[in-house]
């Protein structure tokens, strides 16, 4: 089975989002997408700067059977992208919630955030 | 195809090794056990045990069986000896692959043909469709029939443990029949779609968990992994391999695919051989290539091929490599372009140049 820590927010798409106290969150792919990906070869990553709204792609995972899209489970503005992901993308395997987190945010309309699973939801989709 | 996917007589061996299992052409199928890339590097370094029970199998038996074969077949068969096998591919009149295949020559009048599970059905019919007014029989043997594809170094090793010494065929592309791990009735061929040597095992389907968890308990010690779907094709696409439905289909013909060696000229008639034999001579309107990218994204299937603004071709396989440590591919470029120095591919908005690769990235 795979792993839903209690303390993260969750979308149907399989992303994970850590909310910080001051408006900004980190956000990566669950424990269940990293295994069904399998081995993650590359994570293409967008720019700090970057915008999106909730639902917008954000960016991809290449792992050696697929190129998944990443989502972005709320609305906001890149502050940084995970720079170790680059020489070790299979961090994603390995530490999926930590290690592996891909996009550090400032939430741009916090209201997107309601709309985000919690983690017993999170586990009933799955 | 709402229906259930079949299961190979391996499936509960696939089942206590935690595979992952998924639906490929119409069977439930291991993509991986431990992962892609490690089953990967077992099979250039040591060995690895693939289930590959989903290929179908036909036999061609009767007075007719030469003619047949050489009818449907491009390749020519009448020199193909007795415990030899050989590659084909099966063609429409218009030049259209209706599949690739091995065609194993069991005796005079008697010969077993491999095909890819996705069109075993079709390839059965067509078989049958040209074997009217002949003294032949087209025995449908898909069920009868488990398949392991033994590959690596070690394969030749690991099969030494469990099989009699003249089991062993003598080289590439011949095969012998006999006990593989004390069950009788296998056909044992010096064949493999990895670039890696080895080979492929017929067995009787109720023979299969036994001989599997032999040849598992033989080869471990060496380093034999078991290796699912994922793997077997980033190594056939390192070896250059086509793929039914990728570098050939009914749209793309062995003359484009670069199959030309498997297409005899020399045989007065064949199916589609007119059609062939005009690609040949004028050139074919486009062509498989391979590639590889100096960079992290992979270029998969369908993924556009530009010369400049020009769209002209689109990538049929992609994978990243495990042995050269960089995305690899096929495309189908149009005539005329092959040759562009400055060929690139569009990965989600970004314009890749391709290195086109002049032979395979293995051998």
């Amino acid at each position: 089975m795979s792993q839903v820590p209690a303390d993260l927010r969750y979308t149907k798409d399989h992303e994970w989002v850590r909310l910080g106290p001051d408006g900004t969150a980190e956000i990566g792919i669950t424990d269940h997408a990293q295994s069904a990906l399998g081995d993650v070869t590359f994570v293409d990553l967008p720019k700090p700067g970057s915008k999106f709204s909730v639902g917008d792609t954000f960016g991809a995972v290449e792992s050696v059977k697929a190129a998944s899209d990443l989502y972005a489970p709320v609305t906001c503005e890149v502050i940084e992208s995970n720079p170790e992901l680059d020489g070790a993308p299979d961090l994603v395997n390995r530490e999926p919630y930590a290690g592996a987190w891909m996009i550090r945010v400032r939430i741009t309309d916090p209201a997107t955030v309601a709309a985000l699973l919690n983690a017993a939801d999170y586990s009933a989709t799955l | 195809m709402s229906e259930a996917p079949a299961r190979t007589p391996l499936h509960p061996l696939h089942v206590e090794l935690g595979a992952r299992l998924v639906p490929f052409a119409g069977w439930e199928m291991p993509v991986q056990y431990t992962g892609i890339i490690e089953e990967h590097h077992a099979v250039r370094r040591a060995a690895g045990l693939f289930d590959v029970s989903h290929m179908g199998e036909a036999r061609v038996r009767g007075d007719g069986a030469l003619t047949l074969v050489e009818r449907v077949m491009t390749n020519e068969m009448t020199s193909l000896r007795v415990g030899h096998a050989r590659y084909s591919i099966m063609c429409q009149p218009d030049g259209g692959c209706v599949d690739d295949v091995i065609v194993y020559r069991l005796d005079d009048a008697e010969f077993l043909v491999c095909l890819n599970a996705a069109n075993a059905a079709k390839d059965i019919a067509w078989l049958r469709t040209h074997a009217e007014g002949l003294d032949v029989e087209v025995v449908d043997e898909c069920a009868r029939w488990a398949q392991l594809a033994l590959q690596g170094p070690c394969a030749e090793q690991i099969l030494a443990k469990v099989a009699d010494a003249s089991l062993t065929p003598p080289r590439r592309f011949a095969f012998t029949t006999g006990k593989v791990a004390g069950e009788s009735g296998c056909i044992v061929s010096r064949t493999g779609y990895t670039g890696a040597p080895g080979f492929e095992i017929y067995l009787p389907a109720s023979s299969a968990m036994r001989a599997a968890r032999a040849l598992l308990e033989a080869g471990r010690p060496l380093g034999l992994l078991p290796a699912g779907l994922g793997a077997r094709d980033s190594l056939r696409l390192e070896a250059g391999y086509p793929l039914y439905g990728h570098e050939i289909s009914e749209r793309i013909s062995p003359i484009q695919a670069g199959l030309g060696w498997a297409v005899k000229f020399s045989k007065p008639d064949f199916v589609g051989r007119e059609a062939l034999r005009r690609q040949a001579e004028g050139g074919p309107p486009s062509s498989v290539i391979m590639f590889s990218l100096d960079d992290r994204r992979i270029a998969r299937q369908g993924a556009a091929v530009y010369s400049g603004d020009l769209q002209v071709g689109e990538v049929l396989s992609g994978t990243q490599s495990p042995t050269v440590g960089k995305p690899i591919g096929t495309a189908l470029v149009a005539a005329g372009h092959v040759a562009d120095a400055a060929l690139a591919v569009d990965i989600r908005g970004h314009r890749i140049p391709l290195s086109v690769a002049a032979t395979p990235f293995v051998k």
